[in-house]
């Protein structure tokens, strides 16, 4: 036959078609394999499930080696959206016990909860009932794109000190935000609240990772690698609490129906015994899934307890007569006063057409007769005659700025960094807060006399006073109070070691104490003259804007060996010896004699059952 | 009847010494790859063995040894029974394919199987061979030359019948192979024009379905390229293949300086109706084609003419045509041009089969390492997708080397094909190539996210014993026909 070499020429055309579309392939093939590596991360995200292990949070025990805070498993129901192929809803709500509203509510609540992801896990429901995982378990192969996740709730032994150890709760938004070790994914918990956020980093441990294989059903097909790359959780640390939670329980309930707080301190330590905000409320509210319904209600505007504040460390209150120990104490170091100074007291302290009254007792009297005996016009007479004394400070100004910073050193006026959220500063005016008040040099000491007994813009936290009162026990130092005593396998921070001693000479404070001493043998803390234990203290007695006068009370023991230092705080209690000094003295004997004498439980028979809600005046907010 | 002797002469005892052996190893070499894929893509961590028959790979292995068998047949034939039966061979088949069409059961929504005893086999594989044979044996036939309207009719009607019964099985993508073919009817003396027409009507379309964002108002991005294609190409014929200079000449003029106005009014910001201006001028210039083609006696340049009109009229038409296909069909091709994301639907597969292959890297995650393969994240990932698992265990060297293994085997059946003293063998030949380019392009391109979706396997790799068998035996007749070129005598 002919050839056609024309038409043979036509083999380079279809020839040079297939190379061309060759190169076309491998081209794409090299930007697809080599030059991206999108696909890579594609593949795992496909192909791997990492299946986070949380790792069991610290523990809590007291300072005895009771367990408090112990943890309990859980299960939530995971979900990731976009593994989610042909789900039979009602099925699926069926085997949760929920309806189908709930199923669709709970959906939209996940799509605008903080990280949502399709490609990420969300928590669809939290803490499942045993026996609805056990169902769950069962027949989750049918419903591709949901597992269940192994939690943990918190569990108390004591349904005490809630305001102390916190609780836990989903992070929020502003934690991811302010999560600089990149550890928290959405859903994850977070301590909220006392000693729980402020020991977050060392009770959540470390978090685990197991590597899974999953198919294009999401059916999980064994680990990867045999779990070389598995990363297994770690522990969060345990910590014993300094607190010692019989008498945590113990002052609680002598607090029921009373408004305030008691702040224990081992004196030696700065070790916090017992700190009781009242009304308080049972920590196991804030468990589990009915935690956002109860949280809101301690929460809530409406709830006048407001049982979330924690007034021993958030509650600023006038200090009242427990003011006068560290009075007694700048008037001495200061040399406006020595041990024998008498001040007159004629039923008050009048001067320049004030009177400030006080109630009877012999006249004139020294220091520690004054301590004894609460005298107001002493610790007034003092405080005029430092503050108005020119020839030594030059101004009023300059003197009242000396006066502040003694009180300063004392703990007051600046948060004392304990281990705990939310402390508040209390309130110490200082001499440019009156020079705007008042005018500059427009003030003198009988205008803000009553900051010398405790009274005015002077304001302090229980814990404050508490911490004086063991300022005063060790004669002159404190170490800054904490709740935790011990972390496992660490050291505790150092700032929970270290001395603080104000700039006031010890004998001063051996002199204070023995007035403490002589206010409890022979003075307005008589009812806290136990036989066995040597007492002293002091009583306060606040007036407020809020009814009748707060009750208040510091005191340590024993004199001699101080082991506890307490401070009682009752709003409208009236008298310092109506309840600071009875619930102070029955909580120094239970932690130093472990029960209450026979001849002593008549008060706190009546402790337990006396209320001063009555006298609470509550004042309705004005309305929009 | 025959004597001894002259059997002995005819039956051409030196099949083996005259065999293309190149050929052979590169079939042997893609058999296997083949069925290690196949074993990495089934695997799973049962770690089952590659010889199991429970597994496809096991089976893939007995329809290999099969082939082989099938291939050692057809080199021991007789080389003329191919010639000699390929009509009724052809015969035999299209009645097949239709008695399939009406009684196979209904398998994925194609009606291509037959199930006879244990194997089910699709009679659509091997009607490829029958179908090139006969295709051939026209070409070969007595003074017959593909010039008349009746030889382009008998040849196409070969070529269609098929078709049409491939479709009837619901097998739409096995139909479009036979499509290759034309790739025969262009060597043997079909005009380039058609193919070019072809290519065009395919660009024109993606260029218009894939562009369809508005570029100045009252014209797209697509309506714009096809417009400066329609121009270019038009302008590059009257010069290159009507070789008429001097009229390329002045159309360039006309269309570049369209465009330059296009430009300066638009930064004037003088709204025309520019697209049916540039239609108007195409028009104008297909009127100017036709003129100098009456006048300097060029008909070519009326070829110039009917594609300008073709094309504005195809491309026009292109928005109707594409409201024509059906929902699928349109998303199948959106999602291929990468106008739709749709991960979930029609383009889960291909989105799988690209993180597959992309994920594999440079070298690949190794043999039996690859976690899209053994975690079933590709469909048909044995069948359809079995590039995949090369292309991830095995990486861009893997993808690379399958390419360039094909492309060694397609150029080398050409080089067969032109070699042959006979107008049968080489038509016979060229067709075995035109089916594995389209297999090819079709099947990797798909793979890669750069075809539509169109269920055809990749020859010798995919499993499936009809698929194999199919493509060894057109591939064998050819080297039997090939060692047996000179006894040719024409």
């Amino acid at each position: 036959m002919r050839k056609d070499y024309n038409l043979e020429k036509r083999r380079y055309v279809i020839g040079g078609f297939i190379v061309v579309i060759a190169l076309i392939y491998l081209v794409r093939l090299f930007t697809l394999q080599v030059a991206d590596d999108k696909y890579k991360a594609f593949a795992e995200n496909n192909a791997f499930l990492r299946k986070v292990q949380f790792p069991s949070r610290g523990l809590m025990y007291d300072r005895n080696g009771e367990l408090v805070v112990y943890n309990q498993p859980a299960y939530d129901v995971m979900m990731i959206p976009k593994d989610i192929k042909g789900l039979d809803t009602l099925d699926f709500c069926h085997t949760l016990g929920i309806t189908r509203e709930q199923f669709d509510s709970r959906m939209a609540d996940v799509k605008k909860s903080a990280g949502y992801s399709v490609y990420t896990p969300q928590r669809f429901m939290s803490h499942l009932t045993a026996r609805d995982y056990g169902r769950l378990q069962e027949k989750l192969y049918r419903y591709p794109g949901f597992f269940t996740q192994k939690r943990i709730l918190r569990q108390y032994n004591y349904l005490a000190a809630a305001n102390v150890l916190g609780n836990i709760r989903e992070v929020n938004q502003r934690d991811l935000d302010n999560d600089d070790d990149a550890y928290y994914r959405a859903g994850d918990y977070i301590g909220d609240l006392g000693v729980e956020r402020s020991y977050e980093k060392y009770l959540r441990g470390d978090k685990g990772v197991e590597i899974l294989m999953r198919d294009a059903y999401g059916r999980i097909q064994g680990r990867y690698e045999e779990g070389a790359f598995d990363v297994s959780p770690h522990s969060g640390r345990n910590l014993t609490l300094s607190l010692d939670i019989k008498l945590q329980q113990y002052a609680e309930s002598l607090m029921v129906n009373k408004i305030g707080a008691v702040v224990a301190i081992e004196p030696k330590t700065g070790e916090i015994l017992c700190m009781v905000s009242s009304p308080t409320y049972d920590p196991t509210l804030l468990v589990g899934r009915e935690r956002g319904k109860n949280y809101l209600k301690l929460a809530s505007a409406d709830n006048i307890d407001h049982p979330l504040f924690d007034r021993a460390l958030m509650g600023s209150y006038p200090p009242g007569s427990t003011f006068k120990p560290g009075q007694a104490l700048i008037l001495l170091q200061e040399g406006i006063i020595d041990l024998n100074t008498a001040y007159p007291c004629y039923h008050g302290y009048i001067n320049g057409g004030l009177k400030v009254g006080c109630h009877g007792h012999g006249s004139p009297i020294p220091v520690k007769p004054a301590l004894q005996t609460s005298c107001n016009a002493f610790f007034c007479w003092g405080f005029k005659n430092m503050i108005d004394r020119r020839s030594k400070y030059g101004s009023s100004a300059k003197a009242f700025e000396v006066w502040k910073n003694h009180l300063v050193q004392l703990g007051y006026g600046y948060r004392l960094g304990v281990d705990l959220p939310n402390e508040s500063r209390g309130f110490l005016p200082n001499a440019k807060y009156y020079d705007k008040f008042y005018g500059e040099g427009r003030w003198s000491a009988n205008t803000i006399v009553s900051v010398s007994i405790g009274q005015g813009e002077v304001l302090a936290t229980p814990l404050q006073m508490a911490n004086l009162c063991a300022t005063i026990a060790n004669r002159g130092h404190f170490i800054t109070p904490h709740a935790v005593k011990a972390i496992q396998d660490t050291v505790m921070p150092a700032e929970y070691l270290q001395t603080h001693a104000p700039d006031i000479d010890s004998r001063w404070f051996h002199a204070v104490a023995e007035g403490m001493r002589m206010a409890v043998t022979g003075g307005t803390c008589r009812l806290a003259n136990l036989p066995d234990i040597e007492v002293a203290g002091k009583t306060g007695t606040a007036q407020n804007p809020h009814g009748k006068d707060h009750s208040a009370f510091i005191g340590f023991a024993p004199y001699d060996d101080p082991q506890i230092a307490v401070a009682v705080y009752v709003e409208n209690g009236g008298f310092g010896a109506t309840f600071g000094v009875p619930i102070g003295s029955l909580v120094i004997e239970k932690y130093l004699n472990g029960s209450i004498r026979p001849e002593r439980k008549y008060i706190e028979m009546n402790m337990l059952n006396a209320s001063t809600k009555q006298f609470r005046v509550i004042r309705n907010k004005p309305k929009n | 009847m025959l004597s001894g002797t002259s059997r002995k002469i005819n039956s051409d005892p030196s099949a083996f010494r005259s065999l293309d052996w190149f050929t052979v190893v590169l079939y042997l070499l893609l058999v296997l790859a083949g069925v290690v894929s196949i074993y990495a893509a089934s695997y799973d961590f049962d770690h089952a063995s590659i010889f199991s028959f429970t597994e496809f790979s096991g089976k893939q292995l007995r329809w290999i040894g099969l082939s082989l068998v099938i291939g050692l047949v057809i080199l021991l034939s007789d080389y003329r029974i191919y010639e000699t039966y390929a009509y009724p061979l052809y015969v035999m088949m299209m009645v097949l394919l239709a008695v399939t069409a009406v009684i196979a059961p209904d398998i994925k929504g194609s009606h291509s199987w037959l199930k006879i005893g244990p194997v089910s086999l699709q009679p659509a594989e091997f009607a490829k061979c029958a179908t090139a044979l006969a295709l051939a044996k026209l070409f070969n036939s007595y003074n017959f030359k593909l010039r008349s309207p009746s030889s382009y009719a008998k040849a196409i009607g070969l070529i269609i019948l098929p078709i049409l019964l491939i479709i009837a099985e619901r097998e739409t993508g096995s139909a479009l192979a036979y499509m290759a073919l034309f790739f025969v009817l262009y060597r043997e003396g079909m005009s380039g024009m058609v193919l070019l027409a072809a290519l065009a009507a395919v660009v024109i379309f993606v260029v218009s379905v894939k562009y369809v964002d508005p570029m100045i108002p009252g014209m797209s991005t697509g309506e714009f390229i096809v417009m400066i294609l329609i121009m270019a190409t038009s302008s590059l014929m009257a010069g290159l293949y009507a070789r008429s200079l001097e009229v390329m000449r002045n159309v360039s003029i006309l269309f570049i300086g369209a465009i330059g106005a296009m430009m300066l009014c638009n930064s004037l910001g003088l709204e025309l109706p520019w697209l049916w201006i540039y239609i108007g001028l195409i028009g104008l210039a297909a009127l100017y084609f036709a003129v100098m083609a009456i006048k300097d006696h060029l008909r070519k340049l009326l070829v110039c003419t009917i594609f300008a009109i073709g094309s504005v009229a195809f491309s026009l038409s292109v928005s109707v045509l594409f409201d024509h296909l059906a929902p699928h069909q349109q998303n199948r091709i959106l999602v291929s041009l990468g106008i739709k994301a749709d991960p979930r639907g029609a383009g889960y597969n291909v989105n799988q089969s690209m993180i597959a292959i992309g994920s594999g890297g440079l070298t690949g995650k190794g043999f039996l390492n690859g976690t899209q393969t053994k975690l079933k994240y590709v469909p048909e990932q044995h069948t359809d997708f079995i590039f995949c698992t090369i292309g991830e265990e095995q990486g861009f060297m893997g993808t690379s080397a399958v390419i360039l293994i094909f492309l060694m085997l397609i150029l080398r059946i050409i080089t067969l094909a032109e070699r042959q003293p006979s107008t049968f063998v080489r038509v016979y030949a060229y067709s075995v190539a035109s089916i594995l380019i389209f297999h090819l392009c079709i099947n990797i391109g798909m793979v890669i996210g750069l075809c539509p979706v169109i269920g055809i396997p990749l020859p010798f790799f995919s499993y499936g014993g009809s698929s194999l068998w199919g493509f060894t035996i057109l591939l064998f007749i050819l080297l039997r026909l090939d060692s047996a070129r000179k006894q040719f005598r024409n």
